[in-house]
């Protein structure tokens, strides 16, 4: 075999520069330029330390961190503990409607956050139905703003994904390996927690740090339902959106520390995943079976209420969407009229969210093979760089990518702010690190053997990668597709930073109708984009052929 | 210690009956071997024993006690997987402790017997690492210390050895046979090699379809089988038709053999089994079958051929190697069969004629 760990200026010498560069333009630049604003005093254009000095000294900005990182790490915590018992059900046990269950909480999961904060005040807050139901009765519900608020809205929000996880790693647990325990004198919960929950640590710790970075970063969800509660992106959003034309030095700093943060918390999870690996290779994957007597109502009891509870926002959500709308109030009776307004106000907001996540996708799918190419079949110094500048996004949350984003380009020569083709760029920067994992995943699966014969056969590099290598590879990358399609449809921590008039978004425009009270408007654009992300799911179930959701 | 006694098991899968009645009793302390192809239901029989499979129907009782009922992590058995199943979360030391520790033993006794079996196995020095840094030896070594450890009623084994080389498997081979030996267990074991049964076992079923064809010590099994399904499964053997008349066995060919055991059948067509050592080739002669060799393979200590008869048949044949010229292709041979060592069948291959009443009592 040939040496294809030397760089060569062969074609995938100059793509691997190439990829630098636009890493270098569109992440590197931006981060830097931000991290130049945060130490650099605007009006004299000294070197100061001011704004860090800000930011420690005050506790109403310090705590803001603390908050963020309390909510993230209470969420990150519950996700796993209801997320994790579900898959293991789920695994074990023979449930009736287990395959709608599965789509259910895909959906809840995939609907954007701060949709669940929103239909959780409508239900839970101060004059939601069941607080006001339960007042009739005289009980007084707990205030659900504030921290525990938005612990619950991410901790349902995000339990699916590691239950997802959950789920793909309890599939590569020998069934032998849990016959052995249960030989051994070790079965039921205890043999959960002394062998199945150790077999799928790594896979928990993966999924823990997702759901930390997610929550850390979101936006909306702690606008809405935090109220007093003041976690980072909330005041991160403020300070920049306040300081536009001033002094963006202070943001810039949160922004900084915020990411300093992430790393830390990254790191720490990859120190701990290292020394918990072990490779797990099921020959006869779990056998489900008959839950019997007490135990089964317990099981149906739990999946179901789970479910329920987590698909209960987009439900109630889509219900008021039909109700009748006097001015901002809902009224008695159904009607369509919140439809109505809705599209007089939607401008161009639904194609904006196709086209931007379109156009980001397609060259999501181009990057995302080409650099798995890269990164596995031509390992070198070169590419690992790339390999770890595409991971480098996967630490920035989403509202400091924004800011970054437009900060620097908002000068000539590269002006890009306020164009679409600033958050097309915005959403293949955030999204690309996922999809060239799973990219890199589907070609380790794939012999070497397989394209040498290729060539040996007398085919040329190219006509190798896109007639041999990138066909193997094609479902797993459609099916990633659409996954990440979903995500994009429904993001809106990057968007509220950048979008203008024209480039509104359907997220966006939720947003900004929640805020201004418009319920019924807000809850009609929100059920328009649950159909879209419905439908994209239904999409991937038939282009998957019915296997499991991965991320 | 136990010995153990299945009465009329059957299993099924829905409508599909997999075992339809099934009796063994299995011998205080023997290496139990059930051997047949893949599919044939030993798997299945092993697993109702551990209790991982339902049983639809029968009894199975460890000395007295019916075991039916009882849940697999109180049946008292040590089991050996297929491919270990290592706690790969845990270090070698924790993962032969770990029946003892469930069984809420004293820390010093767990301790003591843990390291007692470590030793025994010979994996005492890797006690503290994790398992994946071991070889498929060494892994299958941890498996049968914490196998045994726990000092099970019963010991079953599913294909222990399949997943090693073949180097390492003659060695493993030998290990499970003195470890078994030493501790003294009952142990049923699976596998569908029969050269790895014949050398294992004190006691070998035979199993096809779900139906036991033969039980009995390797020896047995080979020189006697029950059945032409035994006789071809278990070594290599040449299925020739022929006449039983009167005692003597007739060849198509006309080449007769009186054979005793015969004397009081009735005239029939048979079916007879003759191992390729059991044939003697001569050059010339007046009394055999007629034959042409085709081919012939030297493997040092033997050399194998194989010769076409005159009624078109193919027989394979070992002989030791002897100094002079092998037979060469196109040579035309006459073929004698050693009478005290083949078999004869009835003419549905299902009763072994050789096999009397008497021979039965011995």
């Amino acid at each position: 075999m040939k040496d294809n760990s030397k760089f060569r200026l062969d074609i995938w010498g100059t793509l691997t520069l190439c990829t630098i560069a636009v890493y270098l333009l569109f992440l590197i630049y931006p981060m830097a330029h931000l991290m130049q604003q945060s130490v650099y005093d605007s009006q004299t254009g000294q070197f100061t330390m001011a704004n860090f000095v800000k930011f420690f000294s005050k506790s109403y900005y310090f705590d803001t961190l603390l908050n963020s990182f309390k909510v993230s790490l209470a969420a990150t915590v519950l996700s796993i503990a209801i997320g994790t018992p579900l898959a293991y059900l789920f695994s074990v046990f023979k449930i009736r409607g287990k395959s709608v269950l599965n789509i259910l909480i895909v959906v809840a999961s995939m609907s954007a956050p701060f949709i669940g904060a929103y239909s959780w005040i409508l239900l839970l807050g101060r004059s939601g139905v069941i607080t006001a139901f339960f007042r009739k009765l005289g009980i007084l519900l707990p205030d659900i703003y504030g921290f525990g608020g938005i612990v619950l809205v991410m901790s349902l929000q995000l339990f699916p994904l590691v239950f997802l996880y959950a789920r793909g790693a309890l599939k590569n647990i020998d069934n032998s390996l849990i016959e052995a325990a249960n030989n051994l004198s070790c079965s039921g919960i205890k043999c959960f927690f002394k062998v199945v929950v150790p077999l799928i640590m790594p896979t928990l710790l993966a999924a823990g740090l997702l759901v930390f970075m997610r929550s850390f970063a979101d936006f909306g969800t702690p606008m809405l339902i935090g109220e007093g509660y003041r976690t980072f992106p909330v005041v991160l959003y403020t300070e920049f959106i306040n300081e536009v034309g001033g002094n963006d030095g202070f943001a810039a700093a949160i922004a900084i520390i915020a990411i300093v943060i992430t790393t830390v918390v990254f790191l720490a999870q990859k120190y701990v995943s290292n020394r918990n690996s072990f490779a797990l290779n099921a020959l006869h994957p779990i056998e489900e079976r008959e839950p019997r007597g007490g135990r089964k109502v317990l099981v149906y009891l739990f999946s179901y209420l789970v479910v329920a509870i987590a698909i209960l926002p987009q439900v109630y959500v889509t219900y008021t969407s039909f109700k009748k709308t006097s001015g901002k109030i809902f009224i008695r009776g159904y009607s369509l009229g919140s439809y109505e307004s809705a599209f007089s106000k939607l401008g161009r907001s639904i194609q904006n969210t196709i086209i931007i996540p379109m156009l980001s996708l397609v060259a999501i799918i181009l990057l995302a093979v080409l650099i798995a190419y890269l990164v596995v079949r031509r390992r070198n110094a070169l590419t690992s760089t790339v390999d770890i500048l595409s991971m480098i996004p996967y630490i920035v949350p989403g509202t400091v990518l924004g800011i970054a984003l437009l900060t620097g380009f908002n000068q000539k020569p590269l002006m890009l702010s306020g164009t679409m083709l600033i958050m097309v760029i915005a959403l293949i920067i955030r999204r690309l690190p996922y999809t060239i994992r799973s990219s890199v995943a589907i070609l380790q699966q794939i012999p070497i053997s397989i394209e040498e014969a290729a060539i040996s056969l007398g085919a040329s590099k190219m006509k190798v990668f896109f007639r041999v290598t990138v066909p193997m590879m094609a479902a797993g990358i459609v099916s990633g597709a659409i996954l990440s399609w979903v995500t994009m449809i429904s993001e809106l921590s990057t968007a509220i930073i950048l979008y203008t008039g024209r480039t509104k978004t359907l997220t966006v425009a939720v947003y900004t109708e929640v805020v201004r009270g418009n319920y019924g408007v807000a809850a009609a654009l929100s059920s328009i984009l649950t159909l879209l992300t419905v439908v994209s799911l239904l999409a991937f179930n038939k282009v998957n052929g019915g296997k499991d959701f991965s991320l | 210690m136990s010995k153990i006694l299945i009465q009329n098991a059957v299993k099924k899968y829905g409508n599909n009956t997999v075992i339809p009645d099934l009796n063994i009793e299995i011998k205080n302390g023997e290496l139990f071997t059930l051997l047949g192809p893949s599919g044939c239901g030993k798997t299945t029989l092993l697993r109702m024993i551990a209790g991982f499979n339902s049983i639809e129907g029968g009894d199975i009782y460890f000395n007295d006690t019916r075991i039916n009922d009882i849940d697999p992590s109180r049946r008292n058995i040590g089991m050996v997987f297929q491919n270990y199943a290592i706690f790969p979360h845990m270090t070698v030391r924790d993962n032969v402790a770990f029946g003892l520790k469930n069984r809420k033993m004293e820390k010093e006794k767990t301790q003591e017997l843990t390291e007692k079996y470590l030793q025994l196995m010979q994996i005492a020095q890797y006690a503290e690492r994790m398992p994946n840094q071991l070889s498929g030896g060494q892994q299958q070594r941890i498996a049968l210390a914490r196998a045994l450890v726990i000092s099970p009623d019963v010991l079953l084994m599913d294909e222990p050895l399949s997943n090693l080389d073949a180097k390492l498997r003659l060695e493993m081979r030998s290990v499970i046979r003195h470890t078994q030996k030493n501790v003294g267990i009952t142990t049923v074991y699976v596998t569908h090699d029969q050269e790895e049964a014949m050398a294992i076992s004190d006691t070998i079923a035979v199993m096809k379809d779900g139906v036991i064809q033969h039980v009995g010590a390797p020896k047995e099994i080979y020189q006697r089988p029950k059945n032409v399904f035994v006789a071809t499964f278990i070594g290599r053997t040449n299925i020739l038709p022929a006449r039983a008349e009167r005692g003597t066995l007739i060849f198509p060919s006309g080449y007769r053999v009186p054979l005793e055991c015969l004397n009081a059948l009735e005239d029939q067509e048979v079916q007879c089994s003759v191992r390729p050592e059991e044939f003697v080739i001569s050059k010339q002669g007046d009394e055999g079958i007629q034959g042409v060799v085709k081919e012939y393979t030297y493997l040092g200590l033997n050399t194998h051929y194989a010769v076409e008869t005159e009624s078109g048949l193919t027989v394979e044949i070992v002989e030791e190697s002897s100094l002079e010229d092998e037979l060469k292709p196109g040579q035309n041979v006459l073929l004698q069969v050693k009478k005290h060592k083949i078999n004869v069948f009835d003419k549905e291959g299902g009763c072994n004629l050789v096999r009397s009443e008497a021979y039965e009592r011995q």
